[in-house]
């Protein structure tokens, strides 16, 4: 099963909007569907569509209610990176387990948490995903097996492997999808984590959102060697890159390397190559990128490129995503509201849930 | 300590590391959710040999040796735990621990306050501690103050053979997670538990032994040289009363106020350095709840700031000896 790849080091980030390798595997993994498969129907392609264009409006709005004051704290926006999500999530099903990053609305948002939950934890409500303990950062809901939003770098890939094992342990069937991204690549964690997976063959589907940055660094500023996928390969787990601007291909690999892990193959490792149009934080000047490169990706917006491809085919017609987008924005508005009028957790609640509450 | 058995179950000798070990394999044949996990768990026995033989009886799959990557297993333990499991992570000591710390701290303690309740983590973590083995100052740290500051946490110290059999069990019982620290050099205490012993409590002090004019508060490796200390003392017609706190988060506050309320006097004994240590929040508490009981300043027993030593002289010189302790019962009850 190992896929040892021998592909040259990616291509540099500042000509990466327009030179993106094509998604390949090194050596294909048993059972992977074709697109078109049983889930790759007209409507299933239409949903995909309608679920980025759900995150980019919620971004959106969340960006609006950071300048106005209504949002604090740090926010980590997904612009741009809606494909991986999108593509990721619909190769899952309701028994895998999710491990996310800071970065993490759209993942719950896909996942199908509601969104106003989401939104009111984005406002420190009591009706919010965690209670208002948690906000953008650490966005909860076990009953979607969403088991949080991780804001140490590479902190959530232990805790995936964890609940990989304890599935294995158990006998129980599912994948366990961790996202992280190029950054925590540098963390010694990572690899400790890498190994342990392929060392037990747990059932772990790492996903790395190569957005190119750490933060400011750009990848080749802080990695020795930048293909990551290679780095994966070498702790004898099938590993490959992926264009992450394409929701369709994104989701092919999802579905293939998914299957995989579930059969049993042990973990498989995806790069997913993207970029986030929006800064890093709302803090973020953006000191470290220049405009030209933001306007390269942008030049392949993973919606557009989407609707575009669908029209193209003659799948959809413009007003349908006009309809989708519209339908979007108000879904949004109305979460927004809803999250404006909700409660707020009572200050005599502060101290719950340091400890489990058991019966007096 | 001695046990008080009942007539009809038979007294065993048995030493601190075989209670431990005793504990283990009884927490592993009752509950098929806990396993064993750590570095040299398996094969080796454990590096202070305390899982010997587990592999023979319960196999690889739940004793699980483990690459030298802490932040990964301990983080495996807080997912397994996530995930219905009930694991018993091994961290070999203390000092090691710091390599898992984020996930101690950020993930373990705190996963079920910042979901809002939803993601509790029944996760139990061994771990040696302490000095006095002329290990020097990598291996030598007592750094259960900084466990015993985070919320969200509970932190345990058995003292004694009893508690090495039986605070495991009550431990795994917790929904959330439980350190334990195990003082290196009580591995070889010998002690005598009756046949059925079984599970302690992990809420509450235990006075070891009473006495009317000085509290000695002590826990994990300083409760024997407490207990020495206090022998000494009777010696001189001074009555110590030897409290060991079991439990260092939360701290068993009733019990420490209750034998201060009588003896009016109090020295905390800690290996941790003084600085910023569970003997200066056991002091402060003291001053903030009992301060009109004390006829004397409350006094602490703790390590010399220093990274502790090799050479043997200036290793002991750097602990808690119950010299210091009888020097310092004799200051407050003099």
């Amino acid at each position: 099963m190992s896929a040892r790849r021998s592909r040259p080091a990616a291509t540099a980030p500042a000509a990466a909007g327009t030179a993106l390798p094509a998604p390949r595997r090194a050596e294909a993994a048993a059972g992977e569907p074709g697109r078109g498969g049983a889930a790759g129907g007209r409507e299933h392609r239409r949903d995909l569509l309608r679920r980025m264009l759900l995150v980019r409006r919620f971004e959106e709005k969340c960006a609006e209610l950071y300048s106005g004051g209504e949002i604090r704290g740090f926010v980590h926006l997904y612009i741009g990176e809606e494909a991986v999500a999108a593509g990721v999530l619909a190769a899952l099903a309701g028994e895998d387990n999710i491990v996310s990053t800071y970065r993490e609305h759209g993942h719950a948002l896909v996942r199908g948490l509601p969104l106003d939950c989401v939104m009111a934890e984005m406002l420190g409500k009591q009706t919010g995903c965690s209670r208002g303990r948690g906000g953008s950062m650490h966005l909860f809901d076990v009953s979607h097996r969403f088991y949080g939003g991780n804001a140490i770098v590479g902190g959530g890939l232990p805790l995936a492997i964890g609940i990989a094992l304890a599935d294995k342990m158990r006998g129980r069937q599912g994948v366990t999808a961790c996202f992280f991204g190029d950054g925590a690549v540098a963390e010694g964690e990572f690899h400790e984590c890498m190994n342990l997976a392929a060392l037990w063959r747990l059932p772990v589907l790492f996903c790395c959102e190569n957005n190119f940055y750490a933060m400011g660094t750009a990848l080749e500023r802080a990695q020795a060697q930048t293909d990551l996928a290679l780095r994966a390969a070498s702790y004898g787990m099938p590993a490959w890159p992926v264009d992450g601007m394409d929701v369709l291909a994104v989701e092919e690999a999802a579905r293939g390397a998914a299957e995989a892990v579930r059969s049993g193959a042990g973990p498989h490792f995806l790069e997913l190559r993207t970029y986030r149009f929006r800064a890093h934080s709302m803090y973020d000047p953006e000191l470290y990128r220049d405009k030209a490169e933001v306007e390269r990706w942008r030049a392949r917006d993973p919606i557009t490129l989407l609707a575009d491809r669908l029209m193209g085919a003659g799948e959809i017609a413009d007003t349908d995503v006009a309809a989708d987008d519209q339908a979007a924005v108000r879904a949004v508005e109305a979460a927004a509201e809803a999250a404006r009028a909700a409660p707020a957790e009572p200050v005599s609640d502060l101290t719950r849930y340091v400890y489990s509450e058991r019966p007096a | 300590m001695t046990a008080t058995a009942p007539a009809t179950a038979p007294v065993t000798e048995i030493t601190y590391r075989e209670a431990m070990r005793e504990a283990i394999a009884d927490a592993l044949r009752r509950d098929e959710r806990v396993f064993l996990m750590g570095e040299d768990v398996g094969r080796y026995g454990g590096s202070f040999a305390v899982s010997l033989g587990l592999l023979a009886e319960f196999g690889p799959e739940r004793i699980r040796d483990t690459p030298l990557s802490e932040s990964a297993f301990v983080g495996a333990g807080i997912g397994a735990a996530m995930a219905g499991m009930r694991p018993i992570v091994e961290i070999m000591t203390v000092n090691f621990s710091l390599l898992a710390l984020d996930q101690i701290l950020n993930n373990a303690a705190t996963l079920l306050h910042m979901s809002g309740g939803q993601v509790n983590v029944p996760l139990v973590i061994r771990m040696a501690t302490g000095a006095g083995r002329q290990v020097a100052a990598q291996h030598s740290h007592s750094l259960e103050a900084w466990y015993a500051h985070i919320p969200g946490l509970r932190v345990i110290a058995p003292a004694t053979v009893e508690d090495a059999r039986g605070m495991l069990w009550t431990a795994l019982q917790d929904p959330d997670p439980v350190l334990i620290f195990e003082h290196t050099s009580l591995y070889n205490l010998k002690g005598t538990l009756p046949a059925d012993a079984g599970a302690t409590g992990i809420d509450r002090a235990a006075i070891r032994r009473p006495g009317g004019d000085v509290t000695l508060i002590a826990y994990g490796g300083t409760l024997t040289k407490a207990m020495d200390a206090a022998e000494r003392l009777a010696g001189d017609g001074i009555g110590a009363e030897v409290i060991d706190l079991r439990t260092l988060r939360p701290l068993d506050d009733a019990t420490i106020l209750g034998s201060v309320a009588r003896t009016h006097r109090a020295v905390v004994i800690d290996e941790g350095w003084r600085s910023g240590s569970l003997a200066a929040e056991i002091s402060a508490r003291i001053a903030e709840q009992a301060f009109y009981d004390l006829d004397a300043p409350v006094q602490r027993v703790c390590s010399a700031e220093v990274p502790i030593p090799y050479a043997r002289h200036l290793e002991e010189a750097a602990l808690p000896q119950p010299e210091g302790i009888v020097a310092a019962a004799r200051a407050v009850a003099g």
